[in-house]
């Protein structure tokens, strides 16, 4: 078993084939649990990516669902232009190229924020993210043709179990590789003592760059995916909440363990439909949660690995 | 044509509110090098306190009187000492040797929970609630501006809070011992310094700030509700890295400039829309020009 | 255990429970109706209302024998003012829970998440106060009980030319709101038209605190009225300041002004100014006082507009379901969209073949801190 979770090769293959398998079964399932799952895959999208640059190059952003609202709306307003023209069968097949583009634009957003973080580090990082996000979200509020403050509805309804694993996999599979690549180690130097990185020759600069961007293109994709899931997005949606919610994910999954992360991802995602009973309370629960974990176990719940050494400042 | 200083006058009064929270966020980084985001919400208790206290107080104080404003600020600044206190020894204690990044997920939880929990109907529930008139109000005018007491007070309170603030930390033992801390904490422990006392003293100082700010908040423009302390928190937070995050006069000056700006593009046709926007927007730009805010001191890089 | 095996077993668990797909419960006894609303987060406010008004529809109407012979039951899901959550509680609702009607939401941009849901599952929705065109546009499963916003912003337009005589207009809008644009578009639509001239257009963020900006530059703009097309917890604070800083022109806006919280928390500062609504009290006195009285009974405040629409939905829906006689979608839609003179407590109205309400909006009046009942303007 655990040969086989050391191949990532491998595991993306499962992954792919368990997601197309899901995918053809999806149909008879009930759709509550249906749509739950597709957000369960959006939300490991979002917090693998996440991952990337919080936890693997240890860059505070607080700003992600500022690149996931990029791809969202650029994602839903090609599907909405093309819906005009085509039938719903030669949708299909513009699916994926909008997906794809929405997460393009989110990566050209993810080098503009990533280009002040060569400058600014830590705090002064984080709340620069979080403006860029608060922007990136005013903008859309004010932009006619995406809706304004109404935001887009009658996006067509395409996200399907299949597509939203697929790209889940492919997003661990392509965040996986890179960081154990000899490429991607470092961006754990990065992370680990800059001035150390940079002293033997690594260009931090250049690998907190690359982090963004690649971050902010996956982002881009789950808002693709969350667009065309719930068929309606507004600005309001991608506030300073949405990028919290990532942040804890990452935070409780043990910042840069992959599997941690994942697990994360579905139990944050899980636990709001469970708590529906207490809806009242439900907030009140999950502020409690977070405190009361980050002071029994600060290095993330399911962090068992290798300890890194706390860094001294 | 008085808009434009009739508009300073808002501004300046906007930005006393920011440059007070501002002054809040500051100390505590200058101290533990960790943003409390439950800040603004402590401000927000700060609102409410003053809102529940000020009909009990009217019953040795007649309101609104100076002396009862003296007497409800007073009382919310030393409740709000206490809370902030009270945060810090459970929530973040625990955390004191945590890397930074354990010690801010922790705050935002916090800051949460108050919020969510204040919500609740057991609580002040989520309705808007009129904040009590606690001075005599005056509107005057003066060539051509119009003025009211509450902008005078508020400007005013912000001006000598800074002043004794400034004079605690530079003039005082217990200012050089937040310094000493600040500088580094292990050294200061070895000089016989209880770093916790220290920083309780500190969230202390800050929480009580933040009540002032709350009360002259509640003051200024009346509604009151458990959520309003996250957008004040969040701008008082750009005006702390604006000034220069860990420099008192730098959080006033940051929260001056954009009470300022605000006011302005407020008021601005077709510019209004984008104002929370425009905060952020100059924080960017500053930080990009001098990635340690306006009146920051360059930090070396220790190896 | 390490981290990946832990991973496998929680996959391999969830996917175990996801197989046993719902089951709907198939007690015959009750008719379950479900309603989505915001309980808690930023619109705790007005989701509250509308949800209090519904939930003692539902009780009264329980109360004398429930329909078709069964009681109603009403389950209600929390979506925390949160986009991405009430597409999630419909699925839950129509497919767990096998409601047969929903009932949902304040927000227009929260329906518009909900309504393809309950359209593809042929499970009728009302909607209490979604004033967004679009919302009903989404297909003919999709009905509301409140006007919307080209006919509201229109009325006042009308209102402003020939009541306050106004040629001279400021427009504070909520930029964040789509409510708030939708009105203001249409205002100025009809009002350029009624020959208005519109001096300053100003926004501002719900839920801000501070207005002196935008009141001091529509002040310079010196119009004759300013219409404020927000939620009244804003507009308190709109009347304070402006009161404060002496600009003492009429202020007047939509459907959103109507709470008592608005008195409570404005006093004196809103006296004299105006909105429209939907209750004409002429119509409806009787219905409309017992209403009050109810509901003041139960929830211990008096009602705002949001809490009226809540309750007529929930009586719509409870009266199309007997004149169906049964529960089946298809037939359930035929018989809401069939509504026709309504009598309910925010005045008389049917549905149109858009599924929208029709109904005369009231212009009242804030005087001696009590609403005034100033005109009704027909549809």
């Amino acid at each position: 078993m655990s040969r086989i979770l050391k191949d990532p090769r491998l595991l993306l293959l499962i992954a792919l084939v368990a997601a197309v398998i899901a995918g053809i079964g999806a149909d008879q399932m009930n759709p509550y649990y249906r749509g739950v799952v597709i957000d369960i895959g959006i939300a490991i999208i979002l917090a693998v990516s996440l991952n990337l640059i919080n936890g693997h190059t240890g860059q505070f952003s607080l700003g992600h669902a500022g690149f996931m609202s990029v791809g969202a709306y650029v994602s839903a307003m090609i599907t909405l232009t093309m819906q005009k023209s085509m039938g719903a069968d030669e949708l299909t097949w513009i699916f994926l190229p909008a997906l794809l583009v929405g997460g393009l634009v989110a990566a050209l957003a993810g080098l503009l924020v990533g280009v002040p973080s060569l400058r600014l580090r830590g705090d002064y990082l984080a709340i620069v993210t979080l403006g860029f996000g608060e922007i990136i979200r005013v903008i859309f509020q004010n932009v006619e043709a995406a809706g304004g403050a109404s935001g887009l509805s009658g996006i067509p309804r395409m996200t399907g179990l299949a597509w939203t694993f697929i790209l889940a996999a492919i997003a661990v599979y392509v965040v996986g590789c890179l960081v154990n690549s000899t490429y991607g180690r470092g961006f754990i130097a990065v992370h680990d003592d800059e001035v150390a990185a940079s002293s033997m020759g690594l260009n931090p600069t250049r690998y907190k760059v690359t982090a963004f961007v690649i971050g902010a293109f996956f982002a881009g994709i789950a808002g693709g995916l969350f667009a065309h899931h719930k068929t309606t997005i507004n600005p309001q949606v991608f506030d300073f909440m949405k990028s919290f919610e990532v942040v804890v994910m990452v935070i409780l999954g043990g910042m840069g363990r992959t599997g941690g992360v994942i697990l994360a991802a579905i139990i944050l995602t899980l636990a709001p439909e469970f708590l529906r009973a207490v809806a009242e309370y439900r907030m009140i629960i999950y502020a409690l949660l977070i405190i009361f974990l980050m002071i029994a176990r600060p290095q993330g719940l399911f962090n068992f690995g290798r300890k890194r050494k706390p860094l001294a400042h | 044509m008085n808009e434009i200083p009739q508009q300073l006058v808002n501004g300046l009064a906007l930005g006393s509110v920011y440059a007070l929270i501002a002054i809040g966020y500051t100390m505590v980084y200058g101290v533990l090098r960790f943003i409390n985001f439950a800040h603004g919400d402590v401000f927000m208790l700060g609102s409410f306190t003053g809102f529940y206290l000020a009909p009990q107080i009217a019953k040795w104080f007649p309101l609104p009187s100076w002396g009862g404003w003296v007497a409800v600020m007073a009382a919310t600044m030393i409740i709000c000492a206490i809370i902030g206190i009270v945060i810090e020894l459970l929530a973040y204690r625990p955390l004191r040797n945590r890397p930074k990044l354990t010690v801010l997920i922790t705050a935002i939880g916090v800051s949460l929970l108050i919020q969510y929990t204040c919500q609740h109907q057991a609580f002040f529930g989520a309705s808007q609630k009129a904040f009590p008139q606690l001075l005599p109000s005056g509107t005057f005018s003066l060539g051509g501006l119009s003025f009211n007491t509450t902008q005078f007070v508020v400007l005013g309170v912000t001006l000598v809070l800074l002043a004794a603030l400034t004079f605690i930390v530079k003039k005082t033992r217990i200012g050089m011992a937040m310094r000493a801390v600040s500088h580094n904490s292990a050294a200061a422990a070895l000089m016989g310094i209880s770093n916790s006392f220290i920083i309780s003293f500190t969230f202390g100082l800050g929480s009580a700030l933040a009540g002032a700010g709350g009360i002259l908040y509640g003051m200024t423009y009346t509604g009151i509700e458990p959520l309003m302390g996250v957008s004040v928190g969040l701008k008082a937070f750009v005006a702390a890295v604006l000034g220069g995050i860990g420099n008192l006069p730098g959080a006033a000056l940051g929260g001056l400039v954009l009470g300022i700006v605000e006011t302005y593009a407020g008021g601005m046709s077709g510019v209004s829309t984008y104002r929370d926007g425009i905060a952020f927007a100059i924080l960017i730009i500053i930080l990009i020009f001098k990635p340690t805010g306006l009146l920051g001191s360059k930090q070396i890089e220790k190896v | 255990m390490k981290p990946e095996s832990l991973l496998v077993a929680t996959l391999a668990s969830i996917f175990g429970i996801l197989s046993l797909t719902g089951c709907k419960s198939g007690d015959g006894n009750t008719i379950k109706v479900g309603e989505f609303a915001s309980l808690t987060g930023k619109e705790k406010t007005f989701g509250t209302s509308s949800h209090e008004g519904t939930e003692l529809a539902f009780e009264e109407i329980n109360k004398s024998g429930g329909v078709l012979g069964k009681q109603i039951e009403l389950l209600t899901e929390d979506n925390q003012s949160k986009a991405g959550e009430p597409a999630n509680i419909v699925n839950k609702l129509i497919s767990r829970d096998g409601v047969v009607a929903i009932l949902g939401e304040v927000a227009s941009s929260r329906s518009l998440e909900a309504a393809p849901i309950a359209q593809e599952a042929k499970i009728p929705m009302i909607s209490p106060a979604s004033t967004n065109p679009k919302v009903t546009e989404v297909g003919d499963y999709i009905f509301r009980v409140c006007f919307i916003d080209p006919f509201q912003g229109t009325v006042m337009a009308n209102f402003a030319t020939n009541t306050l005589k106004s040629k001279n207009v400021a427009i504070l809008t909520d930029a964040k709101s789509d409510y708030s644009k939708g009105l203001a578009k249409y205002f100025k639509e009809q009002f350029a038209k009624n020959g208005g001239v519109i001096s300053s257009e100003l926004d501002y963020n719900g839920s801000d605190k501070d207005f002196k900006a935008q009141l001091t530059t529509i002040k310079g703009a010196a119009p004759d009225a300013v219409f404020i097309p927000g939620y009244y917890t804003d507009v308190a604070l709109i009347a304070i300041q402006a009161q404060e800083i002496g600009l003492s022109i009429p202020l007047f806006g939509g459907d959103g002004w109507e709470s008592d919280n608005l008195l409570q928390v404005a006093g004196k500062a809103v006296e004299g100014h105006y909105f429209s609504t939907h209750c004409s009290p002429e119509d409806t006195s009787a219905k409309m006082t017992s209403f009050v009285a109810a509901y003041k009974a139960k929830y211990n405040k008096t009602p705002d507009a949001m809490a009226a629409l809540g309750y007529d939905s929930a009586y719509v829906l409870a009266e199309a379901i007997k004149r169906a006689g049964t529960t089946e979608g298809p037939k359930l839609r035929d018989a809401i969209a069939a509504t026709k003179d309504f009598e309910g407590v925010t005045g008389k109205f049917s549905l149109n073949e858009k599924r929208d309400a029709v109904k005369s909006a009231a212009i009242l009046q804030i005087k001696d801190g009590k609403f005034k009942f100033l005109e009704t303007i027909a549809p």
